[in-house]
């Protein structure tokens, strides 16, 4: 299979890599960059444990290929806390309980703080759409939903 | 005084919302879960051969080509593995041999350097089948004119609590005789008969299966998987490979969701069956989520005919209870399911006459396995939504019909057994209160009914009596401790809660409390399996116990140190004290070195270790034709749900627009982990009751994608949840804790089926309560035009 040579900024970090051209960005980031932090749930683009913010804009990672990002800035879930220090939405989460198997919880993460950059005060209804993609089966959504209205006060 | 510090020592750790002791790594993308792990370039891929007839002999398989392919290490069949398999009824092998009894069987599997090729290989099997005649109903199935599944039933094991009747397609039938039901319905004022379908439905983790097997040279197999069962899973692999089970090593990191569908052995002995074939090589199998939904363990599907009776003042006389379990292909689980659902076939109601058949029944669907609540939201489905109409029917209010049948303590259940101490009624006035019952019911526009609903549920632990637990505790250098313990962390919060038990049994700070993880076999204490909602009460019994062995001999070395009396002495966060002479040391100055005796005379102590376990020992077993004995279960959690909803007369679109759970959890260990399993649990139930279904068509599931096959999303649940839960102490429980982890979805799907019926006085046969159904259904009834 052919490689393409690409750059790209993953949690501020340059990386330039070889990636085979059917190479999904989560496999990528799995495989090739041992980030292991984003999660495959369907490799269908239907549950949203892989999401990733690409050029500031949460995607299904299992949807979009590696060789597609030259040049791209990738935030993973291993990108929102800054130097040891929590983000918001991290901190939020915690407080609320939102967390149970942890495995929808980096995409949440990605998908919550998408949200809060974009639009700081959200209703209720807003974030419930923001995370409709990130599907969840432990938590009902409840203390999820409760850690992104608190972490945008 | 100083007593009254100990006391608040263990109150500040039990009862209190602790942040959970594995939060810090699940949000930052550092929790390690089985496809995490690294396995380097020797890493193979597993890929399965699966049936795509539902049932068959068959004939021929043939893997020449598939061997010969290029970065094929391993290709194995069934007839390399003949052992049977199984949890409880031994009823099928690792891959099948001669016959294939659903769509998705896996019959050959693959271990090549890739994934590719893997997909490649399983391209050049060739399978010769002869395709025979299918069940796809359990009641046809039950029936003597259906064809055999398992001809040789007869020739399998299973324990001395099934009843399966070879020569027929029935796994297990478990009887209640409880009463004369037959000389109780004359007296019967009112009586109400129904019949319910309860289909398939998908555990759905987003963690789909994912399991890595290696054997080294000298032929110890290391198994990691993601798994609630790492213990049960050594066994049972073990057992069908015709080793010991210390042979293999499970190591289970965390679960991304199990909700049952990682208990038992599923799909985890295929990459090891591959692995013996491939010494040295590690053989990873990770299901597609296509795989997860239709070839992985489900959620039976039941047929339940239910009829139940009562004298003219509402209270109920009798209940007839006929169970047709769709057990799937094979029920080696499914079989203790259909069990449950018999011993608990009366829900939490005092009724003096039952007759209950609960009957397994092979099939040509997907195999059913553990699913939170183990029949017990099938069979409220049913008992539950005829209760409801029995309480109309004798002109009572909901909540009054069940607090006047709702068994009583002390009283006998179906089984014989008495019941203990509980807070039923607590829980439905909680619920009532929260959906303020008796207020207004007024829809919020002309074109929408409005309607509220309430049902309550019991459930207790289903598993073998004597199912045990074990765990220590050891006392490091700097005085915090570790615990060791086999049950799994699956997102409940399990560890949390172990680590607040053994501060507090301790005298600790939970702060000072790590969890040796991640679970693994060969170190780790025995634990049956993170099932039937056992851990805050068995494991808990035993990590208490533990922490205690470590205290006495922490009290003893110090004591004799100080030459005082142990029972004067007390460990208050991390620091030993004396109440008599005030002394008091740090636990890391008698960690692992001891204490110096006087004038340098030698040491007393040494390293800590301290031990604990717990069994029940009080099951009895049940009499085979009545079902009848001293004491059926450990003990019963029970509770109430209720729905507020709004139907949508053009649509039939459900609006919830308040919801409300309470449950009997004996003493909150962790107030916020408690409603959040509830919270989480309504949530999964409310899903199955509006949306989920595996759609079988001749035995092919046609929506195998959460496209088709739908849970519930955020949008779809925007709704205030209350979960005003109540604490009534269980007598062998750590601080008097049971178990809530299953049971918040139980009554939930009977409970919306009662707020239907409230709105529209449409009752449907069964869930899905799909938007379609509903408007359909109340055309049907002339509701509507």
């Amino acid at each position: 299979m052919t490689l393409t040579h690409i750059t790209i900024t993953v949690n501020d970090l340059a990386e330039t890599l070889d990636v085979p051209q059917n190479m999904t960005l989560l496999t990528m980031l799995r495989e090739k960059l041992s980030l292991t932090g984003t999660k495959n749930g369907c490799t269908a683009g239907e549950c949203g444990a892989c999401t990733v913010l690409l050029n500031g804009e949460p995607v299904n990672s299992c949807m979009v290929l590696a060789a597609e990002c030259d040049g791209a800035d990738i935030t993973t879930v291993e990108g929102l806390a800054r130097e040891g220090k929590l983000s918001r939405v991290q901190e939020a989460i915690i407080k609320s309980g939102g967390v149970q198997c942890g495995f929808c919880t980096p995409g949440m993460l990605i998908s919550a703080s998408a949200l809060l950059k974009r639009d700081p005060h959200p209703t209720e209804d807003e974030i419930r759409k923001a995370i409709v993609g990130n599907l969840c089966r432990c938590t009902g959504y409840v203390r999820i939903v409760d850690a992104i209205k608190e972490a945008a006060k | 005084m100083a007593n009254m510090r100990s006391k608040e020592q263990t109150s500040s750790t039990i009862g209190a919302s602790l942040p959970r002791n594995d939060v810090y790594e699940k949000v930052t993308g550092t929790a390690t879960f089985t496809d995490d792990l690294q396995f380097g370039g020797k890493l193979l891929y597993a890929r399965v051969k699966r049936s795509p007839y539902p049932h068959a002999l068959v004939k021929k398989v043939d893997v020449t080509k598939a061997k010969a392919l290029p970065g094929v290490k391993a290709v194995i069949v069934g007839a390399d593995f003949p052992n049977k398999i199984g949890l409880y009824l031994k009823d099928k092998t690792i891959l099948a041999t001669d016959r294939v009894r659903f769509i998705g069987e896996p019959v050959a599997a693959v271990a090549a350097v890739s994934n590719e090729i893997a997909m490649k290989a399983l391209e050049l099997i060739d399978i010769e089948y002869e395709e025979l005649e299918a069940i796809f109903d359990p009641e046809y199935g039950a029936s003597p004119e259906a064809p055999l599944i398992h001809p040789d039933l007869g020739n399998y094991s299973w324990p001395n609590f099934i009843f399966p009747k070879p020569g027929t397609n029935i796994a297990n039938h478990f009887k209640i005789q409880k009463g004369d039901i037959e000389a109780a319905w004359p007296k019967c004022t009112h009586i109400v008969e129904k019949t319910f379908r309860i289909p398939h439905i998908q555990h759905v983790p987003i963690e789909t299966h994912v399991a890595i097997a290696q054997q080294d040279e000298k032929g110890k197999i290391t198994l990691w998987a993601s798994s609630q069962s790492p213990f049960a899973q050594r066994a049972l692999i073990a057992d069908a490979l015709g080793i010991s089970p210390t042979d293999i090593r499970v190591i289970a990191p965390f679960v991304g969701g199990g909700f049952g569908s990682k208990a038992g052995v599923t799909m985890e002995a295929i990459p090891v069956a591959l692995a013996t074939k491939c010494k040295g090589w590690p053989v990873k199998l990770i299901l597609t989520r296509e795989e997860e939904f239709f070839t992985n363990f489900v959620r039976q599907g039941l047929v339940i005919h239910v009829k139940v009776g009562c004298d003219k003042d509402g209270k109920l006389l009798a209940l007839k209870n006929l169970m047709y379990w769709d057990g799937g292909g094979s029920t080696e689980y499914g079989v203790n399911v259909t069990r449950a659902g018999g011993y608990s076939s009366s829900g939490p109601y005092d009724i003096p006459n039952i007759r209950t058949d609960s009957i397994c029944v092979y099939t040509n669907h997907p195999i059913g396995g553990a699913y939170r609540g183990f029949g017990m939201s099938e069979l409220h489905t049913g008992l539950d939504q005829a209760m409801d109409e029995l309480a109309e029917k004798a002109g009572l209010d909901k909540p009054e019909f069940l607090k006047l049948n709702g068994v009583k303590e002390g009283e006998s259940l179906d089984t014989g057994m008495k019941m203990h101490a509980h807070g039923l009624n607590q829980c439905i006035d909680n619920v009532s209160k929260s959906l303020d019952w008796n207020g207004p019911r007024t829809p919020s526009s002309p074109c929408k009914l409005r309607g509220k609903g309430i049902a309550i549920a019991w459930k207790a632990p289903a598993m073998p009596p004597n199912a045990g637990s074990s765990a220590w505790v050891e006392l490091a250098e700097d005085g915090h401790i570790t615990i060791g313990l086999g049950g799994q962390e699956i997102g409940q919060g399990t560890f949390t809660v172990m680590a607040q038990m053994a501060a507090a049994a301790l005298g600790v700070p939970y702060e000072h409390v790590r969890v040796a993880g991640p679970v693994d076999t060969q170190y780790s204490p025995y634990e049956w399996q993170t099932v039937a909602s056992r851990l805050t009460w068995s494991m808990g019994n035993a990590i208490r116990a533990a922490a205690a062995d470590a205290r006495r001999q922490i009290l003893d070395v110090v004591a004799e140190a100080w030459k005082e009396n142990p029972e004067d002495l007390d460990i208050i966060n991390g620091i030993v004290v004396s109440y008599k002479t005030e002394n008091e040391t740090s636990l890391k100055n008698i960690a692992v070195y001891g204490m110096p005796r006087e004038n340098d005379q030698g040491w007393i102590g040494g390293p800590i270790i301290g031990r604990g376990n717990f069994m029940p020992t009080y099951v009895t077993g049940l009499d085979p034709e009545t079902g009848q004995g001293t004491r059926s279960v450990v003990h019963y959690t029970v509770g109430c749900e209720g729905l507020d909803i709004e139907i949508d007369k053009n649509t039939g679109q459900i609006t919830v627009l308040k919801a409300a759970a309470a449950f009997d959890v004996g003493h909150a260990i962790n107030p916020t982990l408690v409603k959040s399993q509830i919270e989480g649990g309504f949530v999964q139930g409310l899903s199955s009751a509006m949306f989920e279904e595996i759609k079988l068509k001749q035995g092919v599931m046609t929506n195998p994608s959460f496209v088709d096959y739908r849970i519930a999303t955020a949008p779809d649940v925007a709704f205030p949840l209350e979960t005003p839960y109540v604490e009534v102490p269980q007598d062998d429980g750590p601080w008097g804790a049971r178990g809530i982890g299953e049971h918040p979805m139980v009554p939930t799907i009977a409970a919306l089926g009662n707020a239907i019926y409230d709105a529209t006085k449409v009752r449907l046969p069964g869930p899905p309560f799909s938007a379609e159904k509903i408007y359909l259904a109340m055309l049907d009834a002339g509701m509507i035009d």
